[in-house]
C-alpha cells in the first residue's frame, strides 16, 4: 500500500511502491481509480490514471493488485461495447446514468448469463494451451470456442458436459505437468500489452473482401495485412471505417472508436443491429465488438483501448477466425502518449510526441498477421487504422511512422470530399504492396484478366491527371479527339466505379465479381470507342450516347447478383458504340 | 474525507503569469476551487492544476495582476468549480465565471453543479437525426443542422460571423414543432460592441426572454475564458436533460479560448505541439464540444454552434483543424464571397455536416433532398475548376457544358447561396431554388440525382 504524493491530471505518482511492478494495475485514492504503473524509480511509482482524477489528494492511499492491465476473454463479447478498459458501458448506464462517473467496478463479460455449452474433449486427453475444450453459439454468426489459457497444459482430469454454464463455472479440471491441479472458468484473463502466442506466422495469400470497389480492386489488403486511411477532417475516414467494419467479410469485426466522437459509436450502436451481413443475412452486431474511448473521457483509457481491441482480436483468431479491427483515429492515441510523456517531463523528439512513438506504432501492427493457431487452426488480424494529420498533411510523424508499418495506403483528400466524391480515397497517392499477393485470387475468378483490367484503368486515371495540366493551359476545346476520349471514359471510371455510395441499398456494398466485370465493362467501352473513332466517328457522336449515362449508373440500378444482366447490359452498351461505325 | 474547515493560507511562493506557487499546503485535491485574496481584499478565484506533498499550483481566473508573495491569502475551498443553474438564469446577463452582471439578484436556486460535467455515455447517446430548419439555404440544403449537432462556423476576422450566428438563433426551428429553443451564448474574449450587437439582436426579436448570456469580454481575464464556455455547458445540460428543453449553445469565438489555454500551458513550461498550443488542445476541446447531444429517455437536446476565427484564414491552424475533427462538421466562410457581396459567405465546398444524412429525406425534408445537395457539391466543384480554366484560356476554350457549368455557379452564388439577413426561407423554397440552379445544367451532367426525381424536378432551361 502507498501514499500518493502528487497528483497532476491523469498522472498521479505515489510513494511507498517498492513492492510494485510496471504495468500493474493499481488502485487510487479512497475512490478506488483504476490506474497503470508506468515508471518505477526507487519505491516512487509514476501512474497513469484511467479515470479523472478531480479531487485526489496527496495522502490518500494507492493499493496494488499485483496483476498487470488485462481483459476477461470469454462469451459475453460480441454485441458488446466497452470502454478503453473493457467496461461493458451499458453496464455503466445501468448502474450510472447517461453520464460514466468514476470508481465504477464492474466484470466486463456477464456473470448471470448462461451460455449453452457442448464439449469436444474428454477427460484424460492431453491438452496444451490454446486448445479447443469446446463450444459455446454465443450468436447465430459466431460459434465461441472456449480455449484454454495458453500457458496452461497438461492433462484434463474433467471436463463439463454439455448444458448451461456461467463465465465462472467450472469449464475443465487440468493435471499438470509438475502435478498440480488447475481449474479453468469459461473465460480467462490475457495482459493487453502481450502479444498472444501462436504456433508459426503463414504468409499472406487472400483479400480481405470489403465491398468497396476502389479498395478491393485498386487498392486491396489482404487477410492478416494492413493498412492505414490517413486523411483531414471532413474527408469521410470513419463513414470508410465504418464500411469497412460492415462489410469487409471476416468473421469477427472489432471497432475501436479512439479518441473520437461520441455519436459516431452511437451512429454504430444503431445501424449494425439494422444492417445485414451479406453473406449470412444476419444483422452485423452478431459479429462485432466495439471499443469506445470517445475524445472527452479520460485520456489515459485511450492509450490503453488500442490494445483492449486488439488483444480481443486476437482472440478470436486463436480460435481460427478471421478477425478485421479497426481503430479510428491511431492519432488519438499517439496524442494520448504525447500527453503522458510530456506529464512524465520525457524529452520529446517531433512536435513533442515521445521518441517511442515509431517503436508503438510498430509494435501493435505487427500483431496483425495470419497464423497457425496454437489448436492448429489458421486464424488472422488484419488492422485498418485510420490517421488524422493536423492540417491534412501527411508529413507529420503518426502518418510518416505508419506508413513504415502498413502495406495499404488509403489517402483521403479533402479535394475529393468537397466534391463529395466518396470515398475520398485518392487513386494516384494510395497504394497497395498486395497485389501480388491477391493476384492469383482475382485471376482464378475472372479468367487470368483482372490485374490486366485493372492496370488499363489505372492507366486511364493516370492519363487523366496529365491531361488536366495541359487542359489548365489550353482548355478542354483544343485537347485532340482521342485525348477527349480519355478524358471521358476517366470521368466514367470515377463516377461510375470509383465513387460509391455508403448510403445507397445497392451501392453500398459490390461483390468482387459485379466489380470486375464494372470495371471491365467501362476499360472495354474505351477501347471499343477508340476502335470506331479510329474508323472515322466524331468523338461527339460517342458523348451524345445515352449509354453513358446509364454505364455510369450501372452501379446502382443492376442488383448485385444480376451478374448476367450485368454482363449484357454491357454487350448492349457496346454494341450501340459499334453501331455509330456503321454510320461514319 | 475533505476537511470540514477550509484552511486558509497566507503567503505564496512564487507568481508566474496566472499562476501563483503555493507552500505549506495539506489536503489539497486535485482541480480544486480555490479562493484567492489579494492585498486590497479583493476576492478571485482559482482551480488546482497540480499538487504535491505540501505544495499547490492554481490558476487564478481573474489573473495575477496585483498580488503579492507576502500578503496574498489562499483558501481552498474542498469542492470543484460549481455554479447554480436554474431556468431563473434565462433572460439574464453573467460575467464569465457565472456571476449576474445586469444588476439583477444571484439566481435563486438549491442546485449548483460542477462546471466540469461528465462525459456522456457514448452507450448513453441518442443519435441526433431531427432537421432544424435555420432558414439559410446554404446550411439547409447543403449543411443541415440537426438537433443535438455539434456544428461550429469558421470565419475570419471582419467576416459577417456575428451576423449569420444570430440570423441562426433567431429563426432555428423544429418544422412542425412548436417549442422553440432556449439560447445559451457565451463569449469568449469578444468585443464590447459584438457583445452589445448580439444582445440587441435578442433583444428586438423578443429571444432575450429565453437567452442567458456569459460575458467575458477582451478586456476580461483570458484565464477565466477557460471556464466561460464550461459554466454555459453547465446551465445547457440542466435545461436539456432535467428540464426536457432544447437548447442551442453558441459559443464565440473559440480562438480566443484557445489562446487562453497556450497561456495557460506556456506559464506551466509544458512542452508545447504545434504552434505553441499544448498537446492536450484536442482533449481540451472535446471536454467543451462533446458536451452536445441527445440522451436516451430524455427529450431535450443540446446542439452546439461554436464560432471561431481562423487567423490569417488559414483552416489547418491548429483550432480549426482541432476544433473540425471533433464537431460534426463545419461551416466555413471564403473571404471571395465575401468580396462578392455574398451574404451568408458561406462556402460550401469545404463545409460539411457529418449528421446530415439522418435529417433529411422523405418524412424529414424531402425525397430528393441528399441527391439535390450532392449534385450541387458537384456541380460547384466542377464549376470553380472550370471557372480556374477560364482565367487562363478565356471562354472561347470551352466546350459548350463548361460554359454551362459557369452559368450554373453564378446564378447559384447569387440565388441560392445569397439571402438577406433577416430572410427566412423554407426548406421547400431552398430546395426550389436548388431545382433552378440544377436546370441551368444539361440532364446528362446531373448523374447524383435519381432518375425519378430528375423526371419530377428538373426544369429544362428554366433559369437560363
Amino acid at each position: 500500500m502507498g501514499r500518493i504524493i502528487r497528483v497532476s491530471g491523469p498522472v498521479v505518482q505515489a510513494e511507498g511502491m517498492r513492492e510494485s511492478s510496471m504495468y500493474e494495475v493499481v488502485y487510487v485514492g479512497y475512490e478506488r481509480l483504476i490506474g497503470e504503473i508506468i515508471k518505477l524509480e526507487e519505491d516512487i511509482a509514476t501512474i497513469q490514471v484511467y479515470e479523472n482524477t478531480s479531487g485526489v489528494k496527496p495522502g490518500e492511499p494507492v493499493e496494488g493488485t499485483g496483476m498487470p492491465l488485462s481483459v476477461e476473454l470469454g462469451p459475453g463479447l460480441i454485441g458488446s461495447i466497452f470502454d478503453g478498459i473493457q467496461r461493458p458501458l451499458s453496464v455503466i448506464f445501468e448502474k450510472a446514468g447517461p453520464f460514466v462517473s468514476r470508481g465504477i467496478h464492474i466484470f466486463a463479460l456477464p456473470r448471470d448469463k448462461k451460455w449453452p455449452f457442448t464439449p469436444s474433449r474428454k477427460a484424460g486427453e492431453k491438452i496444451r494451451g490454446g486448445e479447443v475444450l469446446g463450444y459455446v453459439e454465443e450468436t447465430p454468426l459466431v460459434k465461441h470456442k472456449i480455449l484454454v489459457p495458453p500457458t496452461i497444459r497438461g492433462t484434463l482430469r474433467e471436463v463439463a458436459k454439455e448444458g448451461e454454464y456461467r463465465v465462472e463455472d467450472l469449464c475443465a479440471v487440468v493435471e499438470t505437468p509438475e502435478g498440480k491441479t488447475v481449474e479453468l472458468p469459461f473465460y480467462h484473463r490475457w495482459p493487453i500489452r502481450a502479444p498472444r502466442p501462436y504456433k508459426e506466422r503463414l504468409p499472406l495469400s487472400e483479400p480481405l473482401l470489403t465491398g468497396q470497389r476502389v479498395i478491393d480492386t485498386f487498392f486491396p489488403v489482404a487477410r492478416g495485412g494492413c493498412a492505414a486511411i490517413p486523411g483531414g477532417f471532413g474527408t469521410g475516414k470513419t463513414v470508410t471505417l465504418h464500411q469497412l467494419a460492415a462489410w469487409s467479410d471476416a468473421d469477427i469485426v472489432i471497432y475501436i472508436g479512439c479518441g473520437e466522437r461520441g455519436n459516431e459509436m452511437t451512429e454504430v450502436l444503431i445501424s449494425f443491429p439494422k444492417l445485414k451481413d451479406p453473406r449470412s443475412g444476419r444483422p452485423l452486431m452478431e459479429r462485432t465488438v466495439l471499443v469506445a474511448n470517445t475524445s472527452n473521457m479520460p485520456v489515459s483509457a485511450r492509450e490503453a483501448s488500442i490494445y483492449t481491441g486488439i488483444t480481443m482480436a486476437e482472440y478470436f483468431r486463436d480460435m481460427g477466425y478471421d478477425v478485421a479491427l479497426m481503430a479510428d483515429s491511431t492519432s488519438r492515441w499517439a496524442e494520448a502518449l504525447r500527453e503522458i510523456s510530456g506529464r512524465l517531463e520525457e524529452m520529446p523528439a517531433e512536435e513533442g510526441f515521445p521518441p517511442y512513438l515509431a517503436s508503438r506504432l510498430g509494435e501493435f501492427y505487427e500483431r496483425a498477421g495470419r497464423v497457425v493457431t496454437l489448436s492448429g487452426e489458421i486464424g488472422s488480424v488484419t488492422i485498418m487504422g485510420a490517421v488524422s494529420p493536423p492540417g491534412g498533411d501527411f508529413t507529420e510523424p503518426v502518418t510518416m511512422h505508419t506508413k513504415r508499418f502498413i502495406r495499404a495506403l488509403w489517402a483521403l483528400d479533402t479535394a475529393l470530399a468537397s466534391m463529395r466524391h466518396y470515398p475520398a480515397i485518392n487513386w494516384l497517392i494510395s497504394y497497395s504492396d498486395y497485389i501480388d499477393v491477391v493476384e492469383n485470387w482475382w485471376n482464378e475468378r475472372t479468367g487470368g484478366l483482372w490485374k490486366k483490367y485493372r492496370v488499363e484503368a489505372m492507366k486511364i486515371l493516370q492519363r487523366e491527371e496529365e491531361l488536366k495540366e495541359i487542359v489548365r493551359l489550353v482548355g478542354p476545346e483544343a485537347l485532340p479527339e482521342h485525348e477527349k476520349l480519355v478524358l471521358e471514359v476517366a470521368r466514367m471510371l470515377r463516377e461510375g466505379f470509383l465513387r460509391q455510395n455508403a448510403y445507397h441499398p445497392i451501392d453500398t456494398y459490390t461483390p468482387p465479381e459485379k466489380q470486375f466485370y464494372l470495371l471491365k465493362g467501362i476499360v472495354d467501352f474505351y477501347y471499343t470507342a477508340k476502335r470506331a473513332m479510329d474508323r472515322g466517328v466524331p468523338f461527339t457522336k460517342i458523348k451524345k450516347l445515352p449509354v453513358i449515362f446509364e454505364i455510369m449508373r450501372a452501379k446502382e440500378s443492376i442488383p448485385n447478383e444480376n451478374l448476367d444482366q450485368l454482363k449484357e447490359f454491357f454487350d448492349r452498351a457496346l454494341q450501340e458504340v459499334q453501331a455509330l461505325e456503321a454510320g461514319a | 474525507m475533505t476537511a470540514l474547515l477550509s484552511l486558509e493560507y497566507k503567503g505564496v511562493k512564487e507568481i508566474v503569469g496566472p499562476l501563483i506557487f503555493v507552500e505549506g499546503v495539506e489536503d489539497v485535491g486535485f482541480d480544486e476551487l480555490v479562493e484567492v485574496i489579494t492585498p486590497a481584499g479583493e476576492e478571485r478565484r482559482g482551480r488546482v492544476l497540480d499538487v504535491g506533498r505540501g505544495f499547490a499550483v492554481v490558476q487564478v481566473f481573474e489573473g495575477t495582476q496585483g498580488l503579492s508573495p507576502s500578503a496574498t491569502r489562499v483558501r481552498f475551498l474542498g469542492k470543484p468549480l460549481s455554479v447554480p443553474v436554474s431556468t431563473e438564469m434565462l433572460g439574464r446577463v453573467f460575467d464569465g465565471l457565472g456571476r449576474p452582471i445586469d444588476g439583477g439578484p444571484e439566481p435563486f436556486t438549491e442546485d449548483h453543479r460542477d462546471v466540469n460535467g461528465l462525459p456522456i455515455n457514448p452507450f448513453a447517446r441518442d443519435y441526433p437525426e431531427e432537421f432544424i430548419q435555420t432558414g439559410v439555404s446554404v446550411i439547409d440544403g447543403m449543411n443541415t443542422l440537426v438537433r443535438g449537432q455539434k456544428l461550429p462556423i469558421f470565419s475570419g476576422s471582419g467576416l459577417p460571423h456575428n451576423l449569420l450566428a444570430a440570423q441562426i438563433a433567431r429563426q432555428a426551428t423544429v418544422p412542425g414543432k412548436e417549442e422553440e429553443f432556449a439560447v445559451i451564448f457565451a463569449a469568449m474574449g469578444i468585443k464590447h460592441d459584438e457583445a452589445h450587437f448580439f444582445r440587441r439582436a435578442f433583444e428586438e426579436t423578443g429571444a432575450l426572454k429565453r437567452t442567458a448570456i456569459f460575458l467575458n469580454l477582451a478586456d476580461d481575464p483570458p484565464i477565466e475564458r477557460l471556464v466561460t464556455p464550461r459554466v454555459a455547458l453547465t446551465l445547457a445540460e440542466y435545461l436539456a436533460f432535467d428540464l426536457d428543453m432544447h437548447v442551442l449553445v453558441i459559443l464565440t469565438d473559440m480562438t480566443n479560448y484557445a489562446e487562453a489555454l497556450r497561456e495557460i500551458s506556456a506559464a506551466k513550461g509544458e512542452v508545447p505541439s504545434r504552434r505553441g498550443y499544448p498537446g492536450y488542445l484536442y482533449t481540451d476541446l472535446a471536454t467543451i464540444y462533446e458536451r452536445a447531444g441527445r440522451i436516451r429517455g430524455k427529450k431535450g437536446s443540446i446542439t452546439q454552434m461554436p464560432v471561431l476565427t481562423m487567423p490569417n484564414d488559414d483552416i489547418t491552424h491548429p483550432v480549426p483543424d482541432l476544433t473540425g475533427y471533433i464537431t460534426e462538421g463545419q461551416l466555413v466562410f471564403d473571404r471571395e464571397l465575401f468580396r462578392k457581396g455574398i451574404y451568408p459567405p458561406l462556402n460550401p465546398l469545404p463545409s460539411l455536416s457529418r449528421l446530415m444524412k439522418d435529417g433529411i429525406g422523405e418524412g424529414r425534408t424531402r425525397g430528393d433532398h441528399a441527391d439535390v445537395s450532392n449534385q450541387l457539391y458537384a456541380a460547384y466543384a466542377r464549376a470553380q475548376e472550370v471557372r480556374m480554366i477560364t482565367a487562363i484560356v478565356g471562354e472561347e476554350g470551352l466546350t459548350d457544358v463548361d460554359r454551362k457549368y459557369l452559368e450554373f455557379a453564378d446564378y447559384f452564388e447569387y440565388y441560392f447561396i445569397n439571402q438577406r439577413p433577416d430572410e427566412n426561407r423554407t426548406i421547400e423554397q431552398t430546395l426550389s431554388i436548388a431545382w433552378d440552379c440544377l436546370s441551368i445544367l444539361p440532364e446528362t451532367e446531373l448523374t447524383r440525382v435519381s432518375e425519378k426525381y430528375i423526371k419530377q424536378y428538373y426544369r429544362k432551361g428554366k433559369a437560363s
